[in-house]
């Protein structure tokens, strides 16, 4: 494996796809608003409940009384289960941002015919595949961390306890943004390299790789419908699910990737 | 330097019948060489250079380039070669500078900056090194991917359709850049539709369609498909000097053509000065000698339809 290569694979498709104003666009827009819509319900919820007098515990879910300490007042307790709800939205960023640059990677350079020449040239598959795919994720973790420690800072100027903040700052929370999102990431972007390697437009690629949100969209439901309670856990079990899927994904995109069928097949 | 022995390749098409696009090809271009490989759409010419690049596997049969084996030392061989598609597959938002520099880094130059420029200057591209590759004309585009192609100085290149959709003052420009680096002693594989083009960069040509029909130089497969003629312009013919002329000793055949003769013959240079011995003698006024070269449009077609005239 030839780091430089991976490097220069990197560098082409960070310089390509910013100078494209829509992806800008959707890496800064889409973030700050599941930055900011969170922040907002906290801080509405908080008043709401200051002014009837605070929240019993009683009002909180069953199911999630366990998530909280038992020094935590009712309104702090309510405060995390909806906050909880939001972690989900912390995750999607690095799943959603990515499919767009990831899905053109290889039906884009398909289409300009400029993946040709790059063949051509001594790079491996497996440098390609991971050059392509860490200039994709990347960019999507990072936004994904910074939005976080933006929600984390925002959260003290709005009025919410140290309770509430010391939970977000949690293992849970801590290994969702840090561990399981950036999973997920390098999840859907070998998936949208994957699709966009057998299919010839880009926006097929693009809306097969979006799948990856069902399996989060399917923890948001359960956690709603009370079947669990997104706690260490769950979080850990996730990420050794994730991990797994990982692996097969990289694997899986690098044994299928045909140079031949790719020029041959395409049209 | 290129070697091939009945390479083949067939693509297999899920319910319809297998597409054989190159079948037994036997090759051999030396070091140096400019071979010209000429076919109809859809011969399998592209197919060729796919293969000889390592960018796809043949289904039988064996190839070397550059010392390596086609499927066993392909990252050899795409390390050594230069391949100018055929289209130039530029990345249209970026730079020409950034353009040649991302190859220059994944061939990993010792001195990328000094190639691109190198290559930039040579083609006359430098002015607008920082202009995106999407705003030039066709010509700039086509010089911008054969610079891309020596980057790594390759001593064998392989050039699809080099002046393919060109104007032909941006074409003239290319084919001038060809022959400099024919001189330079690099091994240049030319797939061309342009026949005048082959016949005047090419040392050796290749008719192909989908195997090789033909290959030698464009004046052996002349000669080899009409023979030698030479067309004699009098002020008058007398219709008895065709027959006396027929009687000289390696003249093969003697026609009119309004006030020409002209004769088919095996040895030209040696037979021309008794012919116009005897033309003069017998009083006739000679107004000028000329060998009849077809051109080698004519070879190809002729011998594209003879092949598809056997196949049938």
């Amino acid at each position: 494996m030839n780091l430089k290569r991976i490097r220069t694979i990197i560098d082409k498709e960070w310089a390509e796809v910013f100078q494209n104003r829509m992806v800008l666009f959707t890496m800064i827009f889409m973030p700050l608003i599941f930055t900011i819509l969170p922040l907002v319900m906290l801080y509405f919820t908080g008043q709401e409940m200051g002014d009837v007098g605070g929240v019993n515990t009683a009002d909180v879910p069953l199911e999630f009384l366990s998530a909280c300490s038992e020094d935590m007042t009712g309104s702090e307790c309510m405060q995390i289960y909806l906050v909880n709800q939001f972690l989900l939205l912390f995750m999607l960023i690095p799943v959603i941002i990515p499919v767009t640059i990831a899905a053109y990677s290889i039906v884009g350079e398909k289409t300009t015919h400029s993946l040709e020449p790059l063949l051509a040239t001594p790079i491996s598959t497996f440098e390609l595949l991971v050059g392509k795919s860490l200039a994709a994720s990347l960019p999507a973790i990072f936004v994904g961390w910074i939005s976080f420690g933006l929600f984390l800072a925002a959260l003290p100027l709005i009025g919410i306890t140290k309770a509430v903040i010391s939970y977000i700052a949690g293992p849970t929370w801590l290994l969702a943004i840090i561990i399981a999102g950036p999973l997920m990431a390098i999840a859907s972007v070998n998936l949208a390299i994957f699709v966009s390697s057998r299919v010839n437009d880009p926006r097929t690629a693009e809306q097969i790789s979006t799948l990856f949100v069902v399996p989060i969209f399917g923890l948001l439901f359960a956690q709603l419908a009370g079947v669990i309670v997104i706690n260490v856990m769950v979080m850990l079990s996730f990420i050794g699910g994730m991990a797994l899927v990982d692996i097969g994904m990289v694997y899986l995109g690098t044994s299928i990737f045909q140079r031949e069928n790719i020029l041959t097949r395409w049209k | 330097m290129i070697e091939t022995k009945a390479l083949t390749k067939i693509f297999e098409i899920k319910k319809a019948d297998d597409i054989p696009a190159v079948v037994d090809l036997d090759l051999s271009i030396a070091q140096g060489e400019v071979f010209g490989f000429l076919g109809p759409n859809g011969a399998g010419k592209t197919t060729t250079v796919r293969m000889l690049t390592s960018l796809i596997g043949p289904t039988s049969g064996q190839a070397w380039v550059n010392g390596f084996e086609v499927g066993k030392e392909n990252q050899e061989i795409r390390s050594s070669v230069g391949v100018l598609t055929e289209h130039p597959g530029l990345y249209e938002r970026l730079s020409a500078i950034k353009n040649l520099s991302i190859f220059a880094d994944l061939y990993e130059l010792e001195k990328p900056e000094k190639q691109v420029e190198k290559y930039l200057q040579m083609l006359g591209l430098w002015s607008r090194r920082d202009d995106p590759a999407g705003s030039f004309s066709k010509g700039m585009r086509q010089k911008l991917a054969i610079a891309r192609a020596l980057l790594h100085e390759p001593q064998v290149l392989f050039l699809d359709e080099p002046t393919s959709g060109l104007d032909p003052e941006a074409a003239r420009l290319v084919r001038s850049f060809i022959e400099e680096l024919g001189d330079q002693g690099r091994t240049i594989f030319m797939c061309t539709h342009n026949l005048n083009e082959a016949d005047r960069l090419c040392e050796r040509i290749g008719i192909f369609n989908s195997h090789l029909i033909a290959i030698d130089t464009p004046a052996n497969l002349r000669q080899e498909i009409y023979g030698r003629k030479v067309v004699f312009h009098l002020r008058f013919v007398d219709p008895t000097w065709i027959n006396l002329l027929k009687d000289i000793e390696g003249v093969l055949d003697v026609q009119r053509v309004d006030q020409k003769l002209v004769l088919a013959m095996d040895d030209p240079e040696r037979l021309n000065p008794q012919i116009i011995r005897t033309l003069v003698e017998r009083g006739a006024d000679l107004q000028f000698v000329g060998e009849l070269r077809h051109s080698l449009e004519d070879i190809y077609l002729q011998t594209i339809e003879e092949d598809e005239g056997e196949a049938q």
